[in-house]
């Protein structure tokens, strides 16, 4: 039953992965890249990590890929951005020489079972525990200095969000164009008069 | 056939590989941040994997501080990219060349 599920959700996010990766339209790549970031949440609730796929559909669906809608608004994304790749070959040397040295990297300790743990986080509380509790626990006792000062970047980049999009709220580019496109129209008006 | 570590290890890697090929080969800035995000979950998966097989919840902490990250960076990283293309109305990558930095 795992396996079906692990096959059917790799082959999903592998799939709309490569579209968002190579569609043309940045549109579809948003709603590629929205749908794999779903079907990963399938795979934390398949590692036993309920929390951790909850916190990605609400964090990743929800805010950041609504994030990049709004964001995208800004942007005409119907004109299609022009991509010229100076060299194909070294791009693709590239990417093919860095995935088989990160696959050897991060499955060959694995593969050959040498790697130990060397300090388990073992509290006692957590036994028994579901993911949630045990998750609330462990973030609030060890990782609480590093919880608030996420906190405190979050807060930060929430400002900085704000002032860089917002500070030239009021002149905004298509109105702007159509101001242009009426003011020339007026011209016209007045030259045939 | 049970699902072991080592399948979450290379579907991470092959995700991770995936948005490798965007940042390597897109031009187009939006596509470049959508590639980052493709990495950072693929990451992710390797962390929750790695923290299942191993009995140690320390992996997933580490995803949730890395979903705070993304977030951040996709709030920071937008807002600019809006401020560049009101400058100078494209988000291709290489108008970012003319700063000859």
């Amino acid at each position: 039953m795992e396996a079906i599920a692990f096959y059917l959700f790799s082959a999903l996010t592998i799939v709309l992965f490569l579209i968002v990766v190579f569609s043309k339209n940045a549109l579809y790549s948003m709603s590629a890249l929205a749908g794999g970031m779903i079907l990963i949440s399938g795979f934390f609730f398949l590692l036993d990590a309920d929390f951790l796929g909850v916190v990605q559909i609400i964090v990743y669906t929800g805010a950041v890929m609504a994030l990049y809608a709004f964001g995208m608004m800004f942007f005409d994304t119907t004109k299609d951005v022009k991509e010229k790749i100076n060299d194909k070959k070294i791009a693709n040397i590239l990417w093919i020489s860095a995935g088989v040295l990160l696959l050897c990297i991060i499955t060959a300790p694995f593969i050959g079972n040498h790697l130990a743990l060397d300090a388990p986080l073992n509290i006692s509380i957590l036994e028994g525990a579901n993911n949630p509790q045990a998750v609330g626990i462990v973030l609030f006792t060890k990782y609480l200095a590093q919880f608030e000062l996420a906190a405190v970047m979050l807060l930060v980049a929430m400002i900085a969000g704000i002032i860089l999009v917002g500070k030239k709220m009021d002149d905004s580019i298509t109105l702007k164009e159509m101001d242009e496109k009426i003011d020339a129209e007026e011209f016209d008006m007045k030259d045939n008069k | 056939m049970t699902i072991g570590l080592t399948h979450y290890l290379v579907l991470a890697t092959i995700l991770f590989v995936i948005g490798l090929i965007g940042v390597v080969r897109r031009k187009n800035l939006l596509l470049l941040f959508f590639s980052t995000e493709i990495l950072l979950n693929a990451i992710n998966i390797g962390f929750a994997a790695v923290s299942k097989y191993y009995g140690d919840l320390t992996g997933q902490m580490f995803s949730f501080f890395i979903i705070a990250v993304a977030a951040s960076e996709v709030a920071v990283g937008l807002g600019l990219l809006v401020l560049w293309y009101k400058r100078n109305g494209t988000i291709d990558l290489d108008s970012l060349q003319e700063m000859k930095g």
